[in-house]
């Protein structure tokens, strides 16, 4: 087959990926998750465990070893059979943190350490590039693969040039749909869904070789099975240490390997999914055994000695002449690199960009949390982290020379990743484990693991000399690399896994005992240990009424976005009985708010960020108290009285918000007689005044004139002023005239702005406008809409104090409502005069500045009221920001 | 011939007040707000002020403290005008010194009669003024 032509396919093959993935994503988008989430797609996303390494390397394994390949997939069978609970903790952990990676869980349980997470975060980005490396590796033999068996006798032009174009695509496609949002708890519909097809394209590929090679060319089963009792496959013989060892760091591998960790906890979070997966895994793992050891003997004997036995899923095929069934074998290879490479670039630049780029950010620029746009933060440093993984990647490749069997790189990663089982399964069952135990256990594991197997594994002289493999480290003979402590004879994989395991696991356990948890980290532990019981999200101690609801709302779309932070502090509002968009701090939402930052940029950085407003979090001795002794009986005594508090908090904030406003009316009732009398007094001086002036007579005819129009100007105030307040009158008793009809929104702005042009008419103003999104068909009383536009245009003219006043009128429309917001930036409206503003003569600075009775806001409120829909003030935004909110259709309840 | 210093926001009432005094044979000083403070008013050696209650920045109830506390004001006669024409003004008004107190809208000549007035009693109270300063509301 044409070089080019497998190119084409290949590209094809990528575009089709992409539209899955783009239409996933679009369906999520609009809410139609649906199927997306079945315990279907979930079990077939696991199967990222099955790589290139697994999907060509397995023969290659078999035909050099024999059985032991099995134990790659009895260990991951074993976990989900048997450790399946084990499992399910985790998932329900990871939904009710907010977990975003395993480096975000395990500094979560141990106090919200930084540390910790950037130990996690180092362990996984070294042991993943040989992995990464191991994939590009196979993607490029495989490409070489049909460049030499091809009579047109092409060849590939360079095969790390080849490495370089596939890196870099695979890249380009986890930058476009691993880093399109901050979702809160990092989803990625459009991935995973890509990745379930993929994981039934190696599927199919790998067992129609299997079946092709069986049926096909092998002679039925009863010859396949002859030929495997004669072959010369070498190791029959089940070596029992390799054998446990193999078993145990694959199935450690499957809940520790950073990609893994992604699929099984952070995508999905439904611990209800893991009872299908439970065995539906283990089967697909399986199949995709069932053929390795007949392709393996048919191989050998078939193909010339010498051949690359890791290449005999493509091979076989081509020798045979079945062009398109090696194609499809090529696809299903593929499909398992570029799967994993997708998944562990994503879940290595998510740990990157939490535990390493943002607390440096965040250290370096600490106002920035206020004022930058940390969003855009997060993704180009997820972005950049992504790239660098792969370029690790790549750079692990060229220096390993792209030479070595496959497996061999695979367990390496293995053992390495392996290095947090111990601190993860501590953390989530033992109360007693420590944050100083977790980093020396895993410091412990992780230079062991270096030490005895990574390093080692470049041969002699490459990092660790000769002398070292020899007489130890500086020397002392029991610090040899693949003998420690005098112990020889063993397999080095199953000595390093000895030492890294038992050495790991007595230092994190001993420094654990030795050491006393932080409050924080006592209240995580619980909350982590006990997931299962009822309300154990964990209290989080911050202090009462500190934090300013303003600071946090402006940090909060900081990060969520303004649409997703407004509609969580409104609905809080709400639930406290209040109106608005600013609930009280409470230490209770202080806590969830930052469990939903944490979804986003994890818990340590959300927890920094949270302390920046609120102050260092403070963990009262009831709260101990209370995670100390959980008898049952207390617990359900206290959730009963917790829920009678609640109910008499939000009862009280309710009376509390009532009783102010109250108070407040009766305070502006009285001025509002002694407002009239002003308003009316003052234009009636100046008329009294001038005109018995001219009455005298005997003046120059200029001031005449010049008297006259004071007069005239006086008396238009005085109409003005009634005007207004019998519009009030009118719209607050409800008895206004409509006059409805299907208006576009576009030119009710565009008569609005020329309409306010009258208002301080020297002023330069920018607007800024997004016509499209403007025309936008209304049933409504236009006229009494633009009323509405033109005062808070007119407002934003005479009160924006910016050197370059701007005004953003942005429109948007969501559920059957149309949200208008005009938003200057200017310095805003202070929080205490936000609740007045919209009251009668409610004038934030002197009259003759503002030059108007202090009606219009008032009115605008009554307008609104009378179109079905409302003017709010935005808080957060900068300058000042109001929004008009109204139905699109009068009369027509919201959706 | 008067010296008035008069202070007030509306443009045109400040015009209104500022016609009738010239004509009557006053000099008059028009501040827009009392923002310059005691020595803005100072500086025009008033025989009279004439406040308006309700002033941007710094109202006159302050404003008129403030003339009282200085040395060189505290015997000047004070105008106060309002358009709130409160009971609770007037007390406030009176309890920090002031003169007299004039609810707007008001008759020119009232206005006139009123300025002549306070400057007559000023002029006879500047004769003892050696003996008598610091004027109080309740001194006989």
């Amino acid at each position: 087959m044409p070089f080019n032509l497998l190119v084409l396919f290949c590209l094809c093959y990528v575009v089709m990926l992409f539209l899955v993935a783009f239409l996933a994503e679009r369906r999520a988008a609009v809410g139609r998750i649906g199927w997306l989430r079945s315990p279907v797609i979930y079990t077939l996303s696991l199967s990222i465990y099955c790589t290139a390494w697994t999907f060509y390397g397995a023969v290659g394994y078999a035909a050099r070893s024999g059985l032991e390949f099995v134990t790659i997939y009895l260990g991951p069978t074993l976990v989900f059979v048997g450790w399946w609970w084990v499992l399910r903790k985790l998932v329900k952990i990871g939904r009710q943190q907010r977990v975003t990676s395993i480096a975000d869980l395990i500094s979560s349980r141990f106090g919200k350490s930084n540390l910790l997470g950037v130990v996690v975060t180092l362990i996984a980005v070294v042991a993943a590039t040989p992995y990464i490396a191991l994939q590009l590796q196979s993607v490029t033999l495989s490409f070489a693969v049909f460049a030499s068996g091809t009579p047109e006798g092409w060849a590939l032009p360079n095969r790390d040039a080849t490495a370089v174009w596939v890196a870099g695509g695979l890249a380009l496609f986890t930058i476009l749909f691993g880093t399109r949002n901050l979702d809160a708890k990092e989803q990625h519909h459009g991935v995973v869904l890509a990745i379930a097809v993929e994981a039934v394209v190696k599927l199919v590929a790998l067992l129609a070789v299997g079946a092709f090679v069986v049926w096909g060319i092998g002679g039925g089963l009863g010859a396949v099975f002859a030929k495997i009792g004669a072959a010369s496959i070498p190791d029959w013989v089940i070596k029992p240490d390799r054998w446990f060892g193999m078993i145990a760091v694959s199935g450690a591998a499957v809940i520790c390997l950073p990609r893994m960790f992604q699929v099984m906890v952070v995508e999905d979070g439904d611990e209800r999914h893991m009872a299908l997966a439970s065995w539906a895994f283990p089967a697909y793992l399986m199949l995709m055994s069932l053929f390795i050891v007949p392709i393996a003997v048919i191989g050998l004997e078939r193909m010339p000695a010498g051949a690359n036995p890791d290449m005999f899923v493509l091979t076989l095929p081509l020798a045979e002449g079945q062009a398109g069934l090696a194609m499809l074998a090529f696809l299903g290879g593929f499909s398992s690199a570029t799967s994993m490479v997708i998944v562990e670039s994503i879940a290595l630049a998510t740990m990157v960009s939490n535990h390493v780029v943002m607390p440096l950010w965040l250290r370096l620029a600490p106002q920035s949390a206020m004022s930058g746009d940390v969003r855009r933060i997060v993704l180009l440093a997820r972005r950049l982290s992504i790239i660098g993984v792969l370029a690790l990647g790549y750079l692990y490749y060229r220096m390993s020379g792209g030479s070595v069997a496959l497996a061999a790189m695979g367990l390496i990663a293995f053992a390495g990743v392996a290095q947090v089982l111990p601190v993860l399964l501590g953390g989530i069952f033992w109360r007693g484990a420590t944050k100083s135990g977790a980093v020396a256990g895993l410091l412990t594991g992780f230079c062991v693991w270096a030490f005895t197997l990574f390093l080692p594994f470049f041969g002699p002289d490459a990092v660790l000399s000769q002398a070292v493999f020899d007489q130890g480290l500086m020397g002392a003979g029991w610090l040899r690399p693949q003998a420690l402590f005098g112990v020889t004879g063993m397999d080095p994989l199953v000595h390093s896994l000895f030492w890294s395991a038992a050495l790991n696991t007595a230092a994190f356990c001993i420094v654990s005992l030795l050491t006393f948890p932080g409050p924080v980290e006592r209240m995580q532990g619980a909350a982590f240990v006990n997931v299962f019981d009822a309300d154990a999200a964990g209290p989080q101690g911050w202090a009462r009424g500190r934090a300013e609801p303003e600071a946090l709302l402006v940090m909060a779309q900081r990060i969520l976005g303004e649409d997703q932070a407004l509609a969580l502090f409104e609905a809080e509002a709400r639930a406290q009985g209040k109106g608005g968009y600013l609930p009280d701090a409470t230490p209770d939402f202080v806590a969830g708010l930052e469990r939903r930052l944490a979804g986003s940029v994890g818990a340590a950085t959300a927890h920094a960020m949270i302390s920046q407003i609120v102050g260092r979090a403070t963990v009262s001795v009831e709260d101990l108290m209370a995670v100390a002794n959980e008898t049952a009986q207390i617990m359900e005594y206290s959730a009963q009285l917790e829920a009678q508090r609640e109910e008499l908090t939000r009862t009280a904030g309710a009376l509390r918000e009532a009783n102010e406003k109250l108070k407040q009316l009766s305070v502006q009732k009285d001025a509002f007689l002694s407002q009239i009398s002003h308003e009316l007094r003052t234009p009636m001086t100046s008329i009294r005044a001038f005109s018995e002036i001219l009455t005298e007579g005997d003046l120059p005819p200029e001031l005449v004139a010049n008297y006259g129009r004071i007069i005239h100007d006086e008396a238009i105030r005085l109409t003005r002023l009634l005007d207004d307040l019998l519009d009030l009158s009118v719209l607050e008793n409800g008895s206004v005239q409509l006059n409805i009809g299907l208006v576009n929104l576009q030119p009710l702005i565009d008569r609005a702005l020329a309409s306010a042009q009258h208002t301080r008419p020297e002023r330069d103003f920018t607007v800024l406008r997004d016509l499209p999104t403007e025309s936008l068909f209304l049933r409504t009383d236009g006229d009494r809409l633009v009323q509405v536009f033109i005062n808070l245009i007119s407002n934003a003219r005479k009160y924006c104090d910016a050197g370059t006043p701007e005004l953003k009128i942005s429109v948007r429309q969501r559920s059957g409502r149309v949200h208008v917001d005009f938003i200057d930036n200017g310095t805003g409206i202070a929080k205490q005069s936000q609740g007045i503003i919209f009251e009668k003569f409610a004038r934030l600075t002197d009259q003759s500045r503002a030059g108007g009775a202090g009606l219009g806001l008032a009115i605008c409120r009554e307008v609104m009221a009378n179109l079905g829909g409302q003017v709010t003030y935005l808080p957060g935004r900068g300058g000042a920001a109001f929004r008009v909110t109204l139905p699109l259709r009068i009369g027509q309840q919201a959706a | 011939m008067a010296r008035v210093v008069l202070i007030e926001d509306e443009p045109n009432i400040a015009e209104a007040i500022r016609f009738l005094l010239v004509r009557d044979g006053c000099e008059v000083l028009a501040l827009p707000d009392g923002l310059g403070g005691v020595a803005a008013i100072a500086a025009g050696r008033p025989d009279i002020v004439i406040l308006d209650l309700m002033l941007p920045g710094v109202s006159g109830l302050d404003l008129l403290a403030a003339i009282r506390a200085d040395a060189g004001l505290a015997a000047v006669p004070v105008l106060m005008l309002t358009a709130k024409g409160q009971g609770r003004d007037r007390e406030a008004a009176e309890r920090a010194g002031v003169s007299r107190f004039m609810t707007k809208p008001f008759a020119n000549a009232e206005m006139l009669a009123a300025v002549r007035d306070l400057v007559g009693q000023g002029r006879e109270r500047g004769h003892d003024q050696g003996h008598d300063q610091g004027q109080g509301g309740g001194r006989p």
